[in-house]
């Protein structure tokens, strides 16, 4: 049992190291690239914020501060 | 699996993974590292000893670095010699800066971190970060961001109160 528990740390560690991709602050520059912004067409996200709102009754939430660079 | 023994294992597997992570950033009561040995692109500073020293992480992507230039610029003709600002791009390509700085024109020093190796050392936890040193090279003050007029205004009392 112990020998199965120790491999099973391993594996986590293993599979939790490879999974996660750490970016520093400074590495970002990719992450602030205008491309990467979910909004860059204003008239798709009028409509799909019209149709939120006429269809679903929902309004705003659709945005973050700070930007794709995290700055700030 | 046995619940209780998972339950022991994983908090050590948590800790040792957050030991392993962690990094060791420069914080206020620190000596800034000797610049001379991180083969920083541009001109040091001859000295640093005996003037107060604003030392900024910056890139041509962020745009609240954008935004402190122009502070930075004017704090560096405010207190003249007994100031200096000391900007250190991160930008991975020479290009990216040299385009910034012909759209921000600056009095102040700019040298670039090419390969990353103070930044990584630094260990800045967000673009922009400043550190305010005093005459004697201590981080007196660190600034996460810039915020506009409140950090202008921390800014100038913070170099105030080291120069008196």
């Amino acid at each position: 049992m112990k020998m199965h528990t120790f491999l099973f740390a391993v594996a986590t560690v293993i599979l939790a190291g490879s999974g996660c991709a750490n970016v520093k602050p400074w590495q970002r520059e990719n992450l602030a690239d205008y491309t990467m912004q979910p909004g860059r067409d204003p008239v798709g996200t009028g409509q799909a914020e019209h149709i939120w709102f006429s269809r679903e009754e929902a309004n705003g939430g659709a945005g973050v501060g700070g930007g794709g660079c995290g700055c700030n | 699996m046995n619940i209780s023994l998972f339950n022991k294992v994983m908090p050590v597997v948590i800790l040792v993974g957050s030991l392993l992570t962690a990094n060791a950033a420069l914080k206020v009561g620190d000596s800034l590292p000797d610049l001379s040995t991180f083969q920083l692109e541009g001109h040091l500073p001859d000295t640093l000893k005996g003037k107060v020293v604003i030392v900024d992480f910056w890139a041509s992507w962020c745009l609240p670095c954008a935004e402190s230039f122009p502070t930075m610029d004017a704090l560096q003709k405010k207190y003249g010699d007994r100031l200096v600002v000391l900007a250190v791009n991160v930008d991975e390509k020479a290009s990216n800066m040299d385009k910034f700085l012909k759209e921000h024109s600056v009095s102040f020093t700019v040298v670039r971190d090419g390969k990353q190796k103070l930044v990584e050392v630094v260990s800045p936890q967000t673009m922009p970060t400043s550190f305010i040193l005093d005459p004697n090279g201590k981080v007196c003050f660190l600034h996460n961001g810039f915020h506009g007029a409140k950090t202008r205004e921390e800014y100038i009392k913070e170099i105030d109160s080291l120069l008196k």
